[in-house]
């Protein structure tokens, strides 16, 4: 990062500088998807890259997700590296076939004649009331596809490397966003192009008492609450995987191996879920070192309440991970 | 009362005198014909391979019947044309060149097979080089992604046309409603090539299709919507290439019903018992094969002799292909993971 003068970006900003960069750069990146043209994308991401790159390259599709990400894929076959949207995480599932069972398996079942360089951006609305229909968050479906690259930014800083790092890359790549963190989020991005690649973790904070593993929004909430432990005297270690398949496990072992302690958060569903994941990682590569048993901050197994208080308990915070933190020192 | 005007355009058999004159030479008839040959013994083969001989495993879909509408297709955009095939694809990949020893390979699970032995018989169209870019084994699939392709080679004004290969049961599909309705939309350089061939695995098409016609449907889609006998290669290679006329001109997608039969079950194990009594033959008197024959022979092209020696050569090349496949090697499982990602 650079040292100087600090440039200061919202995470939808980082991402959109991302797009726009990696557009200039190569003219084979196409955008398409609902409403990201001159309306500029549902959450604004898109904004302005109509006007500057045309309706050629930012491209507005009917509301068809089986049709946008196939036709993304089709494109990508030959040669194009296209950025589809699917609006909402929920949505996703509509178009599932075509990036799970058709462009996962591209490469291999073509022997490894086909390459497809392709990205499906969306986002997950919870803390936005917006109900069971519009705010699930479900990376593990995703995780569980070889093939398939699961990419989770929680910086603006990542944002921008990721998207830039997911657009270069040769293989599909699921790259799910957090709507919460657009316009709530900033922090320094340096203005020149960079690019983050796929597999590598980050640790958001060093600690030497206890490690928590974080993805997403949790990483904002993980890092309060090493603030908070701090004061209590208890030196806590802020991991982000940043990209959940290829999933860095090393970073999260060897941290583990230091702290001998560990908390898993993530806002999708326990059972099954990206914490599931977390911690079968952790009792694999240091059980040995494990000091107590490791604790998941995940969300509760049932749909997403609309009414705002109902989805704020819902959800897990800062003082969860204080507390799992706290009941294992 | 709003109205949905449907102009369908049917194209019946078309003569060798006819074809003669839309640009193919009596030399490409020849290869033509050798081709339909190909699909269609080696279709014979492998159904001896599985059932009788047990030296395949797994499942295959036939195109035995369906020869006329991959040869006429592949012949119509050679040169400029690229595919999305689907799990009957044998046909479609022999008919875009890929040799048969290849694809034989394929259905063994060999690494000399056209995707190493990982794809098997419902993936054996993938060869872009020779413009198959994937066959999808989920129905309907391929839809879209067709549209896809097309849509890149209009963003580089590459000249060139998609088809996308699938049948009547992928016309019930959301994908083939999102593929279709995108493809108008953007106005893509691709073609909708429907193999009707009456059965959807046990499901008759007359019932499925619930409009009547697949090729009714192309109206929803403002697109022209062709009727052309899948069974005459003529009339398929004459249905292409005026759709691909009409792409190469910036017009748009055409989705075509090509009229077929499925002459065997939906796979080899298939007795297809639940198809009425009599069907069969009805249909086996429209065979693309003596119909084609019969054709070049009353045009004085060839001679019924020549034709014989034809299909003996075939049947040597497909015997080669049987040995190539039963003598090549396994991949390495470790190699796998060489393919998983980019």
């Amino acid at each position: 990062m650079s040292t100087g003068e600090e440039r200061i970006l919202t995470y939808a900003e980082a991402i959109r500088e991302g797009l726009r960069q990696e557009m200039q750069r190569d003219e084979s990146v196409v955008l398409m998807g609902e409403d990201i043209g001159a309306y500029g994308g549902a959450f604004k991401v898109t904004k302005g890259l109509l006007e500057e790159f045309g309706p050629e390259r930012v491209r507005d599709t009917p509301i068809s997700e089986i049709a946008i990400v196939g036709a993304a894929i089709g494109a990508a076959i030959m040669g194009l590296r296209p950025v589809a949207e699917i609006m909402y995480m929920d949505f996703l599932p509509i178009a599932t076939e075509q990036l799970v069972i058709q462009a996962a398996k591209m490469r291999f079942s073509s022997g490894g004649k086909l390459r497809i360089p392709l990205v499906v951006r969306t986002q997950y609305s919870l803390g936005r009331a917006h109900a069971a229909q519009h705010s699930n968050f479900f990376p593990a479906w995703y995780m569980n596809v070889p093939g398939l690259k699961v990419v989770t930014p929680s910086t603006p800083y990542d944002a921008k490397g990721l998207i830039i790092g997911s657009i270069r890359d040769d293989n599909p790549v699921l790259f799910v966003e957090c709507a919460v963190l657009y316009y709530g989020v900033k922090g320094p991005v340096p203005e020149e192009p960079y690019e983050i690649p796929l597999g590598v973790a980050d640790v958001k904070r060093e600690g030497s008492d206890v490690t928590i593993v974080a993805v997403s929004r949790m990483v904002h909430e993980a890092l309060k609450a090493a603030e908070e432990l701090e004061k209590k005297g208890i030196s806590a270690e802020v991991i982000d995987p940043r990209t959940l398949n290829p999933l860095d496990r090393q970073t999260i072992v060897e941290s583990v191996k230091k702290t001998g302690r560990a908390v898993v958060a993530a806002d999708d569903c326990k059972t099954g879920g990206v914490t599931a994941e977390l911690a079968a990682t952790i009792v694999e590569g240091a059980f040995d070192y494990l000091d107590a048993p490791i604790v998941r901050v995940a969300s509760p197994d049932m749909p997403i309440p609309f009414s705002p208080p109902l989805e704020n308990r819902y959800m897990r915070w800062a003082k969860d991970i204080v507390e799992a933190v706290e009941g294992m020192v | 009362m709003a109205k949905l005007e449907i102009e369908i355009e049917e194209i019946g058999e078309v003569s060798v005198q006819e074809a003669l004159s839309l640009g193919l030479t009596e030399g490409d008839l020849l290869r033509m014909y050798r081709k339909l040959v190909e699909l269609r013994l080696f279709e014979n083969r492998v159904e001896q391979l599985y059932l009788y001989e047990a030296r395949i495993q797994g499942t295959a879909h036939l195109y035995t019947g369906e020869e006329a509408i991959a040869v006429g297709v592949a012949r119509a955009i050679e040169g400029f044309g690229y595919i999305v095939s689907h799990h009957r694809g044998h046909g479609h990949a022999l008919a875009m060149g890929i040799p048969p020893k290849e694809v034989m390979a394929e259905l063994f699970g060999k690494e000399t097979g056209v995707v190493k032995g990982l794809g098997g018989s419902m993936h054996v169209a993938i060869d872009p080089k020779r413009g198959a870019l994937w066959a999808s084994a989920i129905v309907g699939s391929g839809i879209p992604i067709a549209a896809g392709a097309a849509l890149a080679l209009r963003y580089r004004g590459e000249r060139g046309v998609v088809v996308g290969f699938f049948s009547d049961g992928a016309a019930n599909t959301g994908a083939f409603h999102e593929g279709l309705n995108l493809a108008s939309f953007w106005k893509l350089p691709v073609i909708f090539a429907c193999e009707n061939n009456q059965w959807g695995m046990s499901m008759p098409a007359r019932k499925s299709i619930t409009c009547g016609r697949v090729a009714y449907r192309a109206a929803a889609y403002g697109m022209p919507g062709v009727i052309a006998d899948g069974n005459d290669v003529l009339s398929v290679y004459k249905a292409t290439k005026e759709a691909a006329d009409r792409a190469l001109r910036g017009e748009g997608p055409t989705l075509i019903e090509f009229i077929t039969y499925r002459l065997k079950g939906h796979g080899v194990y298939d007795k297809a018992t639940y198809r009425p009594k009599g069907e069969v033959e009805e249909w086996e008197k429209k065979d693309p094969l003596p119909r084609f024959e019969q054709k070049l022979i009353e045009a004085g092209i060839t001679t019924e002799d020549r034709l014989k020696e034809v299909r003996e050569e075939v049947a040597k090349e497909i015997e080669e292909a049987v040995k190539f496949a039963e003598e090549s090697e396994v991949l390495e499982f470790d190699k796998l993971w060489e393919v998983v990602y980019a």
